[in-house]
C-alpha cells in the first residue's frame, strides 16, 4: 500500500511557497476555523488527543508541553520555532521552509493561538539562506493579507512573527540554547528547571517547537485527530509508559544510499524498507554496515546484528519512537537515516562524529567540553594507526559518563556525543581491535586533516 | 522532616538551601568550583555532583542519576549522599536504602566516580605548572585533585596550549591554559561590577576567557576575579611571583582606604605585607573589596615613611643665623616622651595658653580615646578637633550599566570618604567635648601648642588642610606617616603606624564598629599611637588595646559593647622556611 504524502504534498507544485497557491489548496482555512470555532484550550486538547510528539528530537508530546504554560498567565507568552536544524544529515525542516513555508506558518499561527502567544520567534539556522528569504517573503505576505498583525480576521487575536537568523552553531538548536541566543547571548543551554514553558525567552513562558511539529499541527487541525491517529504505531499495550508514535514523519536519507532524499511515511517504517525501497538501496552495490537511525547523536545500528527477543537484525527495527531504543540507540532523534557501507572504516566514522561534537560542544559543562575533546584526540590517534587497547576502555568510560542521562551535563548534546562512540565500540569492537593490531592508518588522514571546520 | 546528609539528620527550618549549603549544615563539605554564594548558579563545572533520594514506604529510594548539588534545592525529607559517604560518621545508623540501590555499589560510589571523572576531565588540558604557579598551595584544583581525584593520568595525547593573555588588564594576567572555565570571573563582571568586560570565546575544549577588543578589564572591583578564580588562571600582577603562599601569615584586618571598612585578610611575610584579600562579612562588604583598597597597602612599605622619632633643635640664641638650624635630632623614645610630657604639663599649668589637639580619622577608636585622655589630663584646657577627612568624588556604587550608571540593587559601594574611622573619632570627640570641630577651623587660629595625630597614607591631605599663611606654633607635636609641612615644622615628630601595624577598632560609614588585630609589626623605631598615649599617662609597660576598649566602653555608653571584644589571637604558625 503506498502512502500519499501530506506534509510534502505541495512541494513539487510551481510557486509552492506563495500564499496564493497555498490558499487555493485550502490553506489557512483550518486557522480561520480555529479562530472562529475553537477556544485556545480546545486547540490544545485536540493536539494532545492526536498524540503528536515533537519532531525536533526528543519526542515530547506537544499538547502536553503546551499545558505547562502557567494557567492564567498575564503574558507575554512566546512561541519559539526551532528551525536551527543542525543535526548531521537532517534536512526535513529545510524542505518544508523552502518549499511550503505557509504550511509551517499556519502551524505557527494555530499554535500561537493555542498557547495565547502574541509574538512568535522563528529561529532559523544561519546557513539556511534560501529558507530565510522564503520565510521572510511568506511572512510579509501574511501581514499584507491581514493574517498577521492586529485583530487577525476580526477575531481580536494579534500575532507578530519575528524571523531571527541563528548564530551558526549546533547548540543553538537546543531549546534553551536557542532562547539564550535569541536574547542575544552565547547559546549556552540553561539549567532546568525552570523549563522554558514556565520561564523561557526574556524570562517569560515560551513554547519551543520544531518546524515539522508545527506543520503537523496544521494538518491535525485541517484533517482531524482521527486522521492523524490512523497513521503510525499505537502504544504498546504491554508498556504503560509508551505514548505511541502517531502521524506522518519526514525521514531524511543520507550517506551511502543510491538516492539520498527526504521521504514522508507514517511513523514505523523499518530501516531496511526505508533504505532498500525508498532510498534505492546502498550505493555501488555494497551492503549496509551501520546506520544512524535519527541523526548521528542517536548512535549506530549494526545491520547484521540479530535483535534480542525478536526476528531479524537491527536493520529491521521500525523507525518509530520506540524502535531505535530496542537496538541500544538513544531514540528516533530527527529520523535522519545515515547509511554507512561495508567499505567504510568505523574508525573514520567515529572520528568524524567526535570531530563534530567536540567542535559543537558549547563548552559549558566540564564533562562534555573535555570529554568530547579527549575522545577526538584519541580517535585522531586511532586514525594514525596509534590506537591502544586501553583507549577503547577510556572511550567507553567517557562516552558513558557524559550526558544528562548519567546526570553530568546541562544538555543532551553530551548524550548525543557519547552514544555514537559507545554503540560503535560495543557493536564493532573487533574492527577497532583489528585496527589496533594492524596499526591501520586511515585512508583519509591527509586529506581530511586539512579541512578546517567552520 | 529533617534532611539527611550521609545519614546525618539536619533540621534546616524554612531556609532555602541548595545541597552544598545543606551539607555544610551537617558538617559535610561538597567540593565546588562554579558555584559561589554571591553569583548566579550555572551548574556547569560538575564538581559538586551528589546522589539524592527520598523516603518512600519506609525505605530510601535514590535517583539513578547524579545531580549537581549547587543547583538542587533541598526539600523536606530529602536524602543526600555525597562522594564522601565512606568518610561519614561511623556511629550513625545507616538509612534503610533501597536494596536495588545498594546492589549497584556502596552509597556514594556513583557521586565519587563522577567527581573523580570531573577532575580527570579538568586535568586533561591543564598544564603541569604547579611548581611555577602562583596559586599553588591555595589552588582548589590541587586540593580537590588530591582529595577527590585519581593519582594517575590516562591522557597521553598532547594538551591544548592556548597562549597566555597578560593584556587583559593592567593589573591582572590570564594564564589561559590553567583556566577550568568555571566562569566565576565572567559572572562577577556581569553581576557584581556590571562592567561586563570578560567573556568566553571559542567553543568546546578550545574555549577561553577573554576581553572584548579595546575593552580591557579595568574597573575598581576587578581584583576580585583573582580571588574568585579557583585556580591559577587569573593572577594579580601586583602579587605575581612575589611569594609562595605557604610562606604567608594571614591575619584578619579592616581596610582603611575608605569608610566602607571592608573586612580583609592581610597576607604578609616577615612583617612585609604582600597581598590583601577580602574577608566575607555579609553586613559590610559581602565577599568582595575594591582595588583602591586591595592595592592600597604599598604606602606601608614606602621608602619615604617617617621612620624615627625626633626633636627639632632650635639654635641656642634666637639671633643666630647658623644655617644648620633648625635641625632634627633623633632621640631615643623614652627621652622624647618624658620631655614631651614635661612641656605639656607646664602648658597645663598655664590655663591661658592655648592648646589644640587634632585627631585624624585614620586613628583607631582606642587611639583617639587614649590620646584625648592623655592630653586632657596633661593640659585640661586643650581643644580637640577632627583631623582632615579626605573625600574624593561621590560614593561609587556597583553594579553599573553599560553607560557606567549604577543599577539597583546595589551590591558594592566604594565610599567617597577615604578614611576608615571618622565616625569612631567623632564619637570620642563628642564624649570629650560634646561636639565635633573640624581641624580646618583650629588650623586657622594661632596656638601655643598643637598636637596633630595623623596617620595619613597621603601627605597631600594634610597639606590641603593647612591655610596658605600657616605658621607653626611654638610647640608642634606631629605623629604621621609621611613628610608634610607639618612634620617639617614639628618640634616633636613621631612616626605613625599604618592600620596593618596596629590593633584597634574602626567604625565604618554604616556605624558598624569593627575590631581588628595587628597584622605586621611596625617599623623598628615606631611605636603605636596607643603606646605613646599610654606612656604620656605614665602607665607602665606595654599598652593592651583590649584594656583600653574596656576603659572606653565604661566611659562611652555608645561604645559599651567594645569592652568585650577581643580580636582573634595570632594563629599558631610553624616556620616552614626562610625567604
Ligand atoms: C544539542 C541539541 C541540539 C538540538 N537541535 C535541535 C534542532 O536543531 N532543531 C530542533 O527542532 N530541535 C533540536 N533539539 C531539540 C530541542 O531541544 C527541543 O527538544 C525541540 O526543539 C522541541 O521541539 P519539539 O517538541 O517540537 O520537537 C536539539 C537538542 C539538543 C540537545
Ligand atoms: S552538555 Fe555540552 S553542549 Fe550541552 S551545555 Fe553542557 S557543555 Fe554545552
Ligand atoms: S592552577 Fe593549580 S593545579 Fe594548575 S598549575 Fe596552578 S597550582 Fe597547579
Ligand atoms: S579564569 Fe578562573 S575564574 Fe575565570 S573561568 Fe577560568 S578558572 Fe574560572
Ligand atoms: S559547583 Fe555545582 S556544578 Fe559547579
Amino acid at each position: 500500500m503506498s502512502y500519499e504524502p501530506v506534509l510534502l504534498a505541495r512541494i513539487d507544485k510551481p510557486n509552492s511557497q506563495r500564499l496564493e497557491g497555498y490558499r487555493q489548496d485550502g490553506g489557512y482555512e483550518a486557522f480561520a476555523r480555529v479562530l472562529r470555532e475553537l477556544k485556545p484550550e480546545e486547540v490544545v486538547a485536540r493536539v494532545k488527543e492526536s498524540g503528536l510528539r515533537g519532531r525536533g528530537g526528543a519526542g515530547f508530546p506537544t499538547g502536553v508541553k503546551w499545558t505547562f504554560v502557567p494557567k492564567g498567565h498575564p503574558g507575554p507568552i512566546y512561541l519559539a520555532v526551532n528551525a536551527d536544524e543542525s543535526e548531521p544529515c537532517t534536512y526535513n525542516n529545510r524542505i518544508l521552509m523552502e518549499k511550503d513555508p505557509h504550511q509551517v506558518l499556519e502551524g505557527v499561527l494555530i499554535s500561537s493561538y493555542a498557547i495565547q502567544a502574541r509574538v512568535a520567534y522563528f529561529y532559523i539556522r544561519y546557513e539556511y539562506g534560501e529558507a530565510y528569504r522564503t520565510l521572510q517573503a511568506a511572512i510579509d505576505e501574511l501581514y499584507q493579507a491581514g493574517l498577521l498583525g492586529r485583530n487577525i480576521l476580526n477575531s481580536g487575536f494579534d500575532l507578530d512573527v519575528v524571523l531571527h537568523r541563528g548564530a551558526g552553531a549546533y547548540i543553538c538548536g537546543e531549546e534553551t540554547g536557542l532562547i539564550e541566543s535569541l536574547e542575544g547571548k552565547r547559546a549556552w543551554p540553561r539549567i532546568k528547571p525552570p523549563f522554558p514553558a514556565v520561564e523561557g525567552a526574556f524570562r517569560k513562558p515560551t513554547i519551543v517547537n520544531n518546524v515539522e511539529t508545527l506543520a503537523c499541527v496544521t494538518q491535525i487541525l485541517r484533517r482531524g485527530v482521527e486522521w492523524f491517529r490512523s497513521l503510525g504505531v499505537p502504544p504498546d499495550p504491554k508498556n504503560p509508559r509508551d505514548l505511541g508514535s502517531f502521524g506522518p514523519k519526514l525521514y531524511t536519507l543520507a550517506g551511502h544510499v543510491n538516492e539520498p532524499k527526504c521521504v514522508e511515511l507514517p511513523l514505523g517504517v523499518t530501516v531496511r524498507e526505508l533504505v532498500e525501497k525508498h532510498g534505492g538501496g546502498v550505493w555501488k552495490g555494497r551492503k549496509a554496515k551501520a546506520v544512524n537511525p535519527g541523526g548521528i547523536s542517536m548512535g549506530f545500528l549494526r545491520c547484521d546484528l540479530p535483535l534480542k527477543n525478536a526476528e531479524g537484525t537491527e536493520y529491521d527495527i521500525p523507525l518509530d519512537f520506540n524502535g531505535p531504543l530496542r537496538a541500544g540507540c538513544l531514540g528516533l532523534g530527527t529520523a535522519a537515516v545515515t547509511v554507512i557501507d561495508d567499505q567504510t572504516s568505523m574508525i573514520d566514522v567515529v572520528h568524524n562524529v567526535c570531530q563534530f561534537f567536540s567542535h559543537e560542544s558549547c563548552g559549558q559543562c566540564t564533562p562534555c567540553r573535555e570529554g568530547t575533546g579527549w575522545m577526538l584526540k584519541i580517535m585522531e590517534r586511532f586514525r594514525h594507526g596509534r590506537g591502544r587497547r586501553e583507549d577503547l576502555d577510556i572511550l567507553l568510560d567517557v562516552a558513558e559518563r557524559i550526558g544528562i542521562i548519567p546526570g553530568t551535563t546541562i544538555c543532551g548534546l553530551a548524550d548525543g556525543a557519547g552514544w555514537p562512540v559507545k554503540t560503535a565500540i560495543r557493536k564493532f569492537r573487533e574492527e577497532f581491535e583489528q585496527a589496533i593490531r594492524d596499526a591501520t592508518v586511515s585512508r583519509y588522514v591527509r586529506t581530511l586533516e586539512t579541512v578546517a571546520a567552520h | 522532616m529533617p534532611v539527611y546528609v550521609n545519614d546525618k539528620p539536619v533540621e534546616l527550618g524554612s531556609q532555602r538551601w541548595n545541597c552544598i549549603q545543606a551539607a555544610q549544615q551537617a558538617g559535610v563539605f561538597i567540593p565546588h568550583y562554579c558555584w559561589h554564594e554571591a553569583l548566579s548558579v550555572v551548574a556547569s563545572c560538575r564538581m559538586c555532583l551528589v546522589e539524592i533520594g527520598e523516603w518512600k514506604d519506609g525505605k530510601v529510594v535514590m535517583q539513578p542519576k547524579v545531580v549537581p548539588g549547587c543547583q538542587t534545592p533541598v526539600k523536606d525529607g530529602m536524602v543526600i549522599v555525597t562522594g564522601e559517604y565512606d568518610r561519614r560518621d561511623p556511629t550513625l545508623p545507616p538509612l534503610p536504602y533501597d536494596p536495588a540501590y545498594l546492589q549497584a555499589g556502596p552509597p556514594g560510589s556513583r557521586a565519587k566516580k563522577a567527581q573523580a571523572d570531573t577532575l580527570e576531565a579538568l586535568l586533561l588540558n591543564h598544564p603541569l605548572d604547579c611548581p611555577v604557579c602562583d596559586k599553588a598551595g591555595e589552588c582548589l584544583l590541587q586540593d580537590y585533585s588530591f582529595r577527590y581525584g585519581r593519582s594517575t593520568s590516562r591522557m597521553i595525547d598532547p594538551k591544548n596550549t592556548p597562549p597566555n593573555k597578560p593584556h587583559i588588564s593592567s593589573k591582572i594576567t590570564l594564564f589561559t591554559d590553567r583556566c577550568i572555565m568555571c566562569t566565576r570571573c565572567v559572572r562577577f563582571t556581569r553581576e557584581i561590577s556590571g562592567t561586563g568586560e570578560l567573556c568566553v570565546v571559542r567553543r568546546g575544549h578550545h574555549e577561553e576567557i577573554d576581553v572584548f577588543p579595546g575593552r580591557p578589564l579595568e574597573n575598581k572591583l576587578a581584583g576580585n576575579v583573582v580571588d574568585l578564580c579557583p585556580v591559577g588562571a587569573l593572577g594579580s600582577k601586583d602579587f605575581l611571583y612575589k611569594q609562595r603562599v605557604w610562606y604567608l601569615h594571614t591575619r584578619d584586618s579592616i581596610c582603611s582606604r575608605c569608610s566602607s571598612g571592608c573586612n580583609i585578610y592581610v597576607d604578609s611575610n616577615k612583617d612585609i605585607v604582600y597581598r590583601l584579600r577580602p574577608r566575607y562579612n555579609p553586613q559590610v562588604n559581602g565577599h568582595f573589596m575594591c582595588d583602591d583598597g586591595r592595592y592600597g597597602y604599598h604606602f606601608t612599605h614606602a621608602a619615604e615613611r617617617i621612620r624615627r622619632a625626633g626633636l627639632l633643635q632650635q639654635p641656642s640664641t634666637s639671633a643666630s643665623n647658623d644655617p644648620d638650624y633648625p635641625m632634627r635630632r633623633w632621640l631615643a623614645w623614652p627621652h622624647l616622651v618624658s620631655r614631651l610630657r614635661q612641656s605639656l604639663q607646664s602648658l597645663g599649668q598655664q590655663p591661658q595658653r592655648r592648646v589644640a589637639v587634632i585627631l585624624s580619622p585614620f586613628l583607631t577608636v582606642e587611639e583617639a580615646f587614649l590620646l584625648a585622655k592623655a592630653l586632657r589630663s596633661l593640659a585640661p584646657q586643650a581643644q580637640l578637633a577632627l583631623g582632615p577627612v579626605p573625600v574624593v568624588g561621590d560614593d561609587d556604587r556597583y553594579p553599573k550599566d553599560v553607560h557606567g550608571r549604577p543599577v539597583e540593587p546595589t551590591r558594592f559601594i566604594i565610599r567617597a570618604e577615604k578614611c576608615p574611622n571618622r565616625r569612631g573619632v567623632e564619637t570620642v570627640l563628642r564624649y570629650w567635648t560634646g561636639q565635633v570641630t573640624p581641624a580646618e577651623e583650629l588650623l586657622r587660629q594661632s596656638w601655643d601648642a598643637l598636637w596633630f595625630a595623623g596617620g595619613y597614607p597621603e601627605a597631600a591631605v594634610v597639606e590641603a588642610a593647612l591655610p596658605s599663611h600657616w605658621s607653626a606654633p611654638p610647640l608642634l607635636v606631629v605623629q604621621d606617616l609621611f613628610p608634610s609641612p607639618l612634620t617639617e615644622a614639628a618640634t616633636f615628630l613621631f612616626p605613625a603606624t599604618s592600620s596593618f601595624e596596629k590593633e584597634g577598632t574602626f567604625i565604618n560609614a554604616m556605624g558598624i564598629a569593627q575590631t581588628f588585630p595587628r597584622a605586621v609589626r611596625p617599623l623598628i623605631d615606631a611605636r603605636s599611637e596607643l603606646q605613646l598615649a599610654h606612656e604620656l599617662l605614665e602607665r607602665p609597660g606595654l599598652v593592651q588595646a583590649a584594656a583600653v576598649r574596656r576603659e572606653l566602653g565604661r566611659a562611652i555608653p555608645e561604645l559599651a559593647h567594645l569592652a568585650t571584644i577581643d580580636p582573634p589571637a595570632a594563629p599558631e604558625r610553624i616556620e616552614l622556611a626562610t625567604v
